[in-house]
């Protein structure tokens, strides 16, 4: 097969970076070994499981769904930006720590990421309402009981501040 | 003031590094000059291998190289037999285990025959598709009644049958009780358990350093330390030159024991050959067909009872779909057969398994081990008696329990551990009654009745189980108090979530009088500690846990002589709190644990003959056999009569595994075996054609369960502790996941009165179109 490369410039978690990539690198892998960004997790490479999930102007999107080269002059951000600047936790990140929200803890970048935007967009979810934004995500060891309880409370103490 | 730890809902010292995304897996190790791996493997389930041909993939720019079985040389082995056949009287078992690459022929669908080294993983993929294979196809073994049948194809030629084991094990006389029994019920039941698909797939990276003339290995394993003897033994090295690390490891559940996958046998190798670091990381699809699954049983089994639904005995028929090799042997069906008899009296029993080789993948260990098949087979026939019998099903199950005064109870069988099998301790009545009153028994079929009056289809179901965990062989633990204050702990087993760097943190820091956070745990490198068997059989916190404590208190009876001799007073007069020893009443009186650590591998003078350096030990412990933990699930479901959609309305959970270390922690190890076991009742299904093809093969049609069907889990415990060990814990990490399939089948049938429609739920998994398809020609 002939390769192709491609200059890009894009911001991940407010950084700039020039890369040269090769058309058909996933954006997966492109963050996780291109920027060594490995925080990102890939469980699936075929959309389903969510591991993945990073914001891609401000949206979650799958980025083993995506091209690295779809990336250019966007902005993307992974967990390790979710931290502020002292390395505080987000408020979700807390909550999950508090109510053990994970276990192994392969899925939780996944779910940080796509939670922290649902709680962007829906301050005051209903249980159900938090079940079904994180139905696109699989966990595998916490039955996800302890995820919707974080959930509720990062929105919670989110809220009270 | 230091406070105890042990029994509080600590959290967890490992939760920072996983959320913000710096634990380090497998696939984080980045290794310059690393090359990637790409396997060819089978796409077809039996065939005799006629030619490869990868002489054009070598062409390939980026390509370094590609090996067949051939290549090997005397490094083609199969793999080593993990759990031989126990001790059992007339037992058959036919050891053939799997190889590094196909040779001759394949076996199943995912084999591999090619692996594929390049410079990208995405280059060493487009190679595959340059080798030439001539494969020339045999009838697949699927079906293990028609594997079993004269004439049959075979998947081992030269074991002259598809039998991989054959096992009968009895209790009393069965035959006898059964001639004097009222009533004995007879049916054939089918089990199936499916892949435990953690998130994290299985990866390995193994890095040759010539010059130090050292292995290092990052490898998804729940064993290390018997990939590094294996694999010491096979590269011809000797063990001290090979270093396995299990990091964060994304979910186990079982398969990640197995050993030695072809991938983990292949890559060092490469590695030493090419001198240099080499990656491969499974991806979704390559794990439904090499990694090992759980798969199926039929049972043909009939439980003789007395006129008021007392049990005289059992008699169990199995087929065990072993896979295309038996690596871990028998462990699976020894599970079912000895889990069956669950918390009863079973005074007579005569339990035969055949294990059978079919052309699927290898079935090995996932959550529960075998122990599903074995409750679903012995709760469902509690409810045909019952049914018949015209008992409650709980009373009749009621009757039947093991009396509190009756322990230790023996089962006379042989357990997996290779011990007979007994209960070491249990009070199971009040189980049973804190679940019954917790899920609202007595009250709900009057809120069934009336909400049927609304169109409503509620169901109940209620099952109970025992768990044998924390089996031996042994673990240690190495404890050492650092100069700067700080505990380390290390200890052989890996981690995959658990909570390991906890709640051993838990015990050491009380033993040692320090802040939990202060203990830095290690698991699973094997330069960090060297012995052990690994995580399995839900024994981490039993043995290991115990390993720790026994070590954290001599390094606590070290601090305490070093202090003693320092202050020149008596031990008794010492307290250890707050990381320093001080004397009692003497405020201001004391030395700092990190310096006594420094003190204790001073630069000059005489150190005392007899005497070690440092605050350190290392201990080890050893069961005599595993503990025996038991509970009780039960369940409301809805259900839509139509569709046959399911909604679960209430799932309690009331447990037994004696002292608990964290409850935190535990709570989470149920809430989530709860959901495999969801997911393994009505959603997960391995389906395969009659060529062994898997036709489900990803996440979307393979259906883990999400936030939408997994409920609530409304937990309940009691403590009868342990005699087996010094703390009284007995293992949980299976405990969620045995019991939910007679839960289903009981609702179900109950929500859908299938009972008054003649049908019953015989088989697991179910599903809606399942439903659909058993009961479109019942009656109404």
């Amino acid at each position: 097969m002939d390769s192709d490369f491609h200059d890009i410039t894009l911001s991940v978690n407010g950084k700039q970076y020039q890369r040269r990539v090769e058309s058909r690198l996933l954006l997966s892998d492109f963050i996780r070994h291109d920027l060594a960004l490995a925080g990102t997790h890939v469980g699936c490479e075929h959309g389903v499981c969510g591991a993945c999930t990073v914001l891609f102007d401000g949206q979650p999107i799958r980025s083993c769904l995506m091209l690295a080269v779809q990336a250019r002059n966007h902005e993307i951000s992974t967990v390790e930006g979710l931290t502020d600047k002292d390395g505080e936790y987000h408020p979700l990140q807390q909550a999950m720590h508090d109510h053990h929200g994970l276990q192994c803890g392969y899925c939780t970048p996944g779910i940080l990421m796509t939670m922290t935007a649902f709680l962007d967009e829906n301050p005051s979810p209903t249980e159900d309402d938090v079940r079904e934004a994180l139905s696109g995500n699989l966990c595998r060891c916490t039955g996800y009981q302890n995820i919707v309880d974080a959930v509720m409370t990062a929105a919670m103490r989110t809220r009270g501040r | 003031m230091s406070t105890r730890t042990f029994g509080e809902p600590i959290k967890r010292n490992e939760d920072r590094r996983l959320l913000t995304g710096q634990a380090l897996f497998v696939d984080d190790v980045e290794l310059p000059g690393m090359l990637h791996v790409a396997f060819l493997r089978s796409q077809v389930a039996h065939a005799k291998i006629v030619s490869i041909d990868v002489s054009s993939a070598l062409q390939r720019p980026g390509v370094v190289a590609a090996f067949v079985a051939g290549d090997l040389g005397d490094y083609w082995q199969p793999g080593p037999l993990l759990v031989p056949p126990p001790p059992i009287a007339g037992i058959v078992f036919h050891q053939r285990t799997q190889v590094p690459l196909a040779k001759g022929k394949v076996r199943h669908v995912g084999e591999p025959l090619v692996i594929v080294i390049a410079e990208s993983r995405y280059i060493a993929e487009d190679a595959l598709d340059d080798i030439d294979v001539e494969l020339e196809p045999l009838p697949a073994i699927v079906d293990l009644e028609k594997g079993l049948a004269a004439g049959s194809a075979l998947v081992h030629d030269d074991v002259g049958s598809n039998v991989s084991a054959h096992v009968r094990q009895t209790k009393g006389n069965y035959a006898a009780a059964a001639a004097k029994a009222h009533h004995i019920i007879k049916r054939r039941f089918l089990y199936e358990h499916g892949i435990s698909s953690p998130i994290e797939t299985r990866g390995v990276v193994a890095q040759w350093d010539k010059r130090a003339n050292q292995m290092t290995i990052w490898d998804t394993t729940q064993a290390p330390v018997f990939v590094r003897n294996g694999l010491a033994g096979m590269l011809g090295l000797n063990e001290r030159q090979v270093r396995v690390i299990a990091p964060f490891v994304g979910g186990g559940f079982g398969p990640k024991i197995m050993m030695f996958y072809p991938e983990e046998v292949l890559l060092p190798w490469v590695s030493m050959k090419l001198n240099r670091p080499i990656k491969w990381i499974e991806d979704r699809l390559e794990h439904f067909f090499a990694t090992t699954h759980e798969r199926g049983q039929i049972h043909d089994a009939e439980i003789a009872l007395t006129r008021d639904g007392r049990i005289l005995g059992i008699k169990d028929v199995f087929l065990h779909d072993g896979g295309a090799y038996d690596p871990y042997g028998l462990t699976v069906p020894i599970n079912s057969q000895c889990t069956l008899l669950g918390p009863y009296v079973v005074p007579n029993y005569d339990s035969t398994f055949t294990q059978v080789f079919t052309n699927l993948p290898i079935v090995t260990p996932y959550r529960g081990a075998g122990r599903q098949h074995g409750v679903f087979v012995m709760e469902r026939l509690l409810d045909f008696a019952a049914r018949e019998l015209n008992i409650d099903p709980a009373e009749i199950r009621r009757k039947n329990l093991i009396p509190p005064e009756a322990f230790p109870y023996k089962n006379e069988i042989i357990y997996q551990d290779f011990q007979p099998l007994e209960y070491d301790s249990g009070n199971y009545e009040p189980v049973l009654d804190m679940a019954l009153e917790a899920i609202g028994y007595r009250t709900f079929k009057d809120e069934q009745t009336k909400l049927r009056g609304e169109g409503r289809h509620l169901g109940i179901g209620l099952a109970c189980y025992v768990e044998g965990t924390g089996i031996g062989p042994y673990e240690g633990a190495k404890v050492q108090v650092q100069s700067n204050g700080k505990v380390s702990v290390a200890t052989g087993i890996g981690t995959q979530g658990q909570g390991h760097f906890t709640v051993f943190a838990q015990i050491a820091a009380d033993q040692l009088g320090i802040a939990v956070t202060d203990v830095d745990v290690v698991t699973g490198d094997t330069d960090q500690f060297y012995w052990g068997a690994g995580t399995f059989a839900s024994r981490g916190a039993v043995v290991a846990g115990n390993a720790v404590n026994e070590a954290s208190k001599v390094v606590r009876k070290k601090a305490l002589k070093l202090a003693s001799d320092l202050f020149e007073c008596a031990e008794e007069d010492l307290v250890i709190e707050d990381g320093k020893v001080s004397i009692v009443g003497v405020p201001g009186k004391f030395v700092k644990l990190g310096d006594l650590a420094g003190q204790a591998n001073p630069m000059r003078g005489a150190v005392q003959p007899g005497t070690e350096p440092g605050l350190e030990s290392t201990q080890y412990f050893g069961p005599k056999m595993g503990a025996t933990a038991n509970g009780v699930h039960a369940m409301i479901v809805e259900m839509d009569p139509q569709t046959f959609d399911l909604k679960i309305l209430k799932y309690v959970v009331v447990h037994d595994c004696g002292t608990v270390i964290n409850p935190m922690i535990l709570a989470g190890q149920i809430h989530g075996g709860v959901a495999q076991g969801i997911g393994n009742a009505f959603y997960e299904k391995l389906v395969f054609d009659d060529q062994g093809q898997l036709l489900n093969a990803s996440l979307a049609d393979y259906l883990l369960p999400t936030a939408l069907e997994v409920p609530r889990v409304e937990l309940g415990h009691t403590v009868t502790t342990s005699p087996l060990n010094p703390m009284g814990i007995k293992g949980a990490g299976e405990a969620g996941a045995i019991p939910a399939g007679p839960l289903f089948a009981q609702a179900i049938e109950d929500a859908l009165d299938l009972k008054g429609r003649g049908v019953e739920l015989l088989e697991i998994p179910l599903s809606p179109s399942r439903l659909f398809e058993l009961t479109r020609n019942a009656r109404r």
